[in-house]
């Protein structure tokens, strides 16, 4: 895979823009959901890494070609979705998506007659509780357990993507499970 | 009972798949005796299993679509090179084309003046080539930018480009008449002579290798 990519990528240098669809085509799912894991909103996600595909594009001539490219992906990822952590006023709007779910906005919270099944109802809550908790982390530790727990990477991985020290890595990883662990221990 | 406060560090360890052997046993050995550390720890890894439970999602339809129509354009250079790369009989096709029209194109624009073949008995008057009474012109007359006034006999074919040709009464061509005016059957005649020449040239090669 990483081959295959890297051959784009050299095609993409060589400034052929089509090369670069087949690189957003195997990524886009694993970018899309770190962005949403951080960012909790459906829209939001999608408008950081269609960002995060743009500036890997038009950065693309600064990418070291040695190393690993999702490494240096999931990094602009990451950053772009700090910011936007950072910039964001808490703010609710009815038709936004409730965190944790596919496609549900607030009017669906807004208590209504017909009851949706028990067992969905649960599943549903369940996944949003979930995604909540994330979203309340601290965004340096929720960065870490995205990237550990829903991206799979390796300690050393998420050391390199974050361009943190691998202690630091770890201790974040600690503390971002304590965390975790108090809020969701009773669910 | 106040728990060893690197009961929590090991555990961590664990998790991270980072533990000593010698850590593991100690932590193992404790958490035999402490309920409490053995609830922590059953949190810890039920809230890994959680998170890790959020179902997997998948990008928005059309997201590959959106994010390469927000691409800044790509030089012309490479879309053309690349255009090129994918049509190559395309290519070479069009490139003979311009090359042929750019040269046949230039040819008609210079050559404004008067032009015959040279048959010595042919009359030239002012813009018109006259084929005198009586006379029989030997093989095929061509006139340029001028008419062709036919009285006498031609043995051969006729042509006339950008001209007209007369014929008169007495006048006898024995092969084909042709008239070309306009830009587009110059061209016809151009390629028309260059095939008629190519297979002259291998008719000619033959009767030589007959004689």
């Amino acid at each position: 895979m990483e081959t295959i990519v890297k051959k784009r990528i050299k095609q993409v240098l060589k400034g052929d823009q089509d090369a670069y669809a087949e690189v957003v085509e195997i990524y886009k799912d694993k970018v899309f959901q770190i962005c949403y894991r951080m960012l909790g909103n459906r829209h939001e996600a999608e408008d950081i890494a269609q960002e995060a595909f743009l500036r890997a594009y038009v950065n693309i001539a600064s990418f070291n070609i040695d190393l690993k490219f999702s490494t240096w992906l999931y990094r602009i990822a990451t950053n772009l979705c700090i910011d936007r952590i950072r910039k964001k006023k808490p703010d609710y709007y009815l038709d936004a998506e409730v965190a944790g779910t596919d496609g549900l906005n607030m009017y669906s919270q807004i208590a209504s007659d017909a009851r949706l099944p028990e067992e969905d109802v649960e599943s549903l809550e369940l996944q949003e509780t979930i995604q909540r908790e994330i979203s309340k982390l601290p965004e340096k530790y929720r960065s870490v357990i995205v990237l550990k727990y829903i991206e799979e990477l390796s300690l050393n991985e998420i050391s390199e993507t974050l361009d943190l020290p691998l202690g630091t890595v770890k201790t974040r990883i600690h503390r971002g499970r304590e965390a975790l662990r108090n809020q969701l221990r009773y669910v | 009972m106040k728990c060893p406060a690197e009961m929590v560090v090991y555990m961590h360890e664990y998790l991270d798949e980072e533990i000593s052997a010698e850590h593991e046993k100690e932590l193992r050995a404790h958490l035999q005796n402490c309920e409490e550390c053995q609830t922590h720890f059953h949190e810890l890894k039920k809230t890994i299993a959680l998170v890790q439970s959020t179902s997997h999602i998948q990008a928005p339809e059309n997201f590959t679509a959106n994010v390469m129509a927000k691409l800044p354009k790509e030089k012309r250079k490479v879309g053309v090179q690349r255009w090129f790369r994918h049509h190559p009989l395309l290519t070479a096709a069009s490139l003979f084309l311009v090359l042929m029209m750019g040269s046949v194109v230039s040819s008609w624009d210079q050559d404004q003046q008067l032009s015959v073949s040279k048959q010595p008995n042919l009359v030239v008057q002012n813009d018109k080539v006259i084929v005198p009474e009586g006379e029989v012109v030997k093989g095929d007359v061509v006139v340029k930018n001028g008419d062709l006034e036919i009285q006498g006999k031609i043995e051969g074919n006729a042509t006339v480009i950008n001209g007209q040709q007369y014929m008169a009464s007495a006048g006898k061509v024995t092969g084909e008449i042709e008239e070309v005016d306009a830009i587009f059957e110059w061209l016809w005649y151009h390629i028309k002579k260059a095939a008629k020449d190519a297979v002259n040239v291998f008719e000619s090669g033959e009767t030589d290798k007959e004689k």
